[in-house]
């Protein structure tokens, strides 16, 4: 067993200059069997390992990683937690993952910095007034704790923003989820990691994965670079490289890899203490606790696995955040970075059994899957355990694309992507 | 920053001149014998697509030019543009033989039917 992360554990190790910390995971050479295979160590990776182990009491499992742990979308994206979405069964699952993020810190023993500081969804046309009044009714119905604001009440939440009325999008009033906010991305890949390892979970990194072994439909193993790996269930979660994976087992997906990018800007001092979304003018920003602006926007338009985008769609981001906060105009971004988001059709994901006995997947989050991390883990790892879907991954199987079962939340995403 | 050139009326620019439109060679299948689409066939033209990292093709409009439709061929890790053909047409010989996975498949089949034809 591990020893707690506590205030006694850090007065301990500052008496030894801190210099006898153990390690937060080990990294072990694989086994040659194991139960369960997970493939891609990002937080819903991760997640899906650690509640395997927790919940289903699987603990000869493994998350092969081909580069290093949380290394991709979920080091990539701007950390925002919400759940008001329009649809039924994107609130049952966005609500279980933001309730599990309420007490994560506690159940990891890792600060995972859950904020929840409010989201702001704001109203800029008259159209997108109502279809977020509809959203508010039926998240209410869903028993979520979400209002509508009125444009006074925005400008007393968020005194930067720019409440001209007579500018091209003006402030018609805003959809709050106060319960929403942001996270430690990092750290919520790294809670996962140290919780899944402590429960015996081998979690092994620079191991990509080049084949998938089958017998007459059924999965019998992985072929890697560190070898083979036997194996009769394996839970492909790696996003924009996805369709790459599945191709390995003959599947064929309704996924499309895309770069969303994001940026910061050089810290300053607090200005804004929740997070706004402007879906209009495409734009949403927050503030970490080191000051920087937090920036993200849409997609490019097209292909693109080089997790690096296109500057038009950068600076379409950036202009139309200036003309919603003045202020930030003469700001200098310091960093920025692209990661390979995965687009389904629907804008919703993917939970789902797959034609090959044995073969789990989860992907499709595109460019909100941070804010799903725990609730995903949860729903996939039963659907693992159980070899049946989850009640609430139910909705999101593959077979929702030839049925016409879409669950369509592409105008309800927080920027239309 | 993509630079496009149409291959229609010959116009070179960067992406915001010209509009993504997605995978080429998509084939709706209740255009040929709608009285006989299965739901699978369905799914496949609406949803499923190739998604290679690597040669790729796909669709794209001259938008601020002569607004026709053509194809190019590009890589999605270098993007790298390899050719731009007509919206009718197939690529040319020697990117179809770099063709990889279920593009290489696409192309084998295609080449075939249209021989038989």
């Amino acid at each position: 067993m591990k020893p707690r992360y506590s205030v006694f554990s850090l007065a301990r190790n500052a008496m030894n200059y801190h210099k006898d910390w153990e390690r937060a995971w080990r990294s072990p050479a694989p086994k040659e069997e194991y139960d369960a295979v997970i493939v891609g160590a990002g937080g819903h990776g991760l997640a899906t390992a650690y509640y395997l182990a927790k919940n289903h009491k699987m603990t000869n499992i493994a998350v092969v990683e081909k580069g290093w742990l949380g290394g991709g979308n979920t080091g990539r994206n701007t950390t925002i937690i919400r759940s008001n979405y329009l649809q039924d069964p994107s609130i049952a699952i966005y609500e279980l993952a933001r309730s599990l993020y309420e007490d994560l810190s506690q159940d990891l023993n890792y600060n995972v910095m859950f904020s929840p500081r409010g989201v702001l969804m704001l109203c800029q046309t008259q159209h997108e007034f109502r279809a977020f009044q509809r959203t508010a009714h039926a998240n209410r119905l869903a028993g979520l704790d979400c209002r509508m604001v009125t444009p006074q009440e925005v400008k007393e939440i968020v005194p930067i923003i720019n409440d001209d009325p007579n500018c091209r999008y003006p402030i018609l009033g805003a959809y709050y989820q106060p319960r929403g906010g942001t996270g430690r991305h990092d750290a919520v890949a790294w809670g996962y990691a140290r919780g899944a390892d402590a429960m015996g979970v081998d979690i092994i990194q620079n191991c990509e994965v080049t084949g998938i072994e089958r017998d007459g439909g059924k999965v019998v193993g992985l072929e890697t670079t560190r070898g083979v790996i036997k194996t009769k269930k394996i839970g492909v979660v790696t996003a924009g490289h996805v369709s790459t994976i599945m191709d390995m087992a003959g599947v064929r997906m309704p996924i499309e890899s895309q770069c969303l990018q994001a940026l910061v800007s050089e810290p300053i001092k607090p200005v804004i203490d929740c997070v706004v979304m402007a879906n209009t003018v495409h734009g949403y920003m927050s503030q970490s606790d080191k000051g920087e602006l937090v920036i993200g926007g849409g997609t490019d338009p097209y292909k693109n696995y080089s997790q690096r985008g296109s500057f038009p769609a950068l600076e379409h981001t950036v202009a139309a955040l200036v003309e919603t906060f003045p202020i930030i105009s003469r700001l200098r971004m310091l960093r920025l970075w692209g990661g390979i988001v995965d687009m389904t059709g629907d804008r919703s994901p993917i939970i789902s059994k797959t034609p090959v006995e044995g073969l789990y997947v989860n992907c499709g989050w595109g460019t909100g899957g941070f804010k799903a991390i725990p609730g995903s883990g949860w729903v996939f790892a039963d659907t693992i355990a159980n070899d049946r879907p989850h009640p609430i991954a139910e909705p999101f199987g593959l077979n929702r694309f030839q049925e016409g079962r879409l669950i369509d939340e592409s105008v309800a995403a927080a920027v239309a992507h | 920053m993509l630079v496009v050139k149409c291959p229609v009326c010959g116009a070179e620019g960067d992406e915001t001149d010209f509009h993504a439109g997605g995978q080429a060679h998509v084939r709706r299948p209740a255009t040929t014998d709608p009285a006989h689409v299965t739901d699978e066939e369905q799914r496949d033209y609406l949803f499923i697509r190739i998604n290679p990292k690597g040669l790729h093709f796909e669709r794209w409009r001259c938008d601020r030019g002569c607004g026709k439709w053509f194809h190019a061929a590009r890589d999605t890790v270098t993007m790298e543009f390899k050719a731009f053909y007509g919206i009718t047409e197939l690529p040319p010989m020697d990117v179809i033989a770099q063709a990889k996975g279920q593009w290489a498949e696409y192309f084998e089949h295609r080449l075939k039917s249209e021989h038989k034809a």
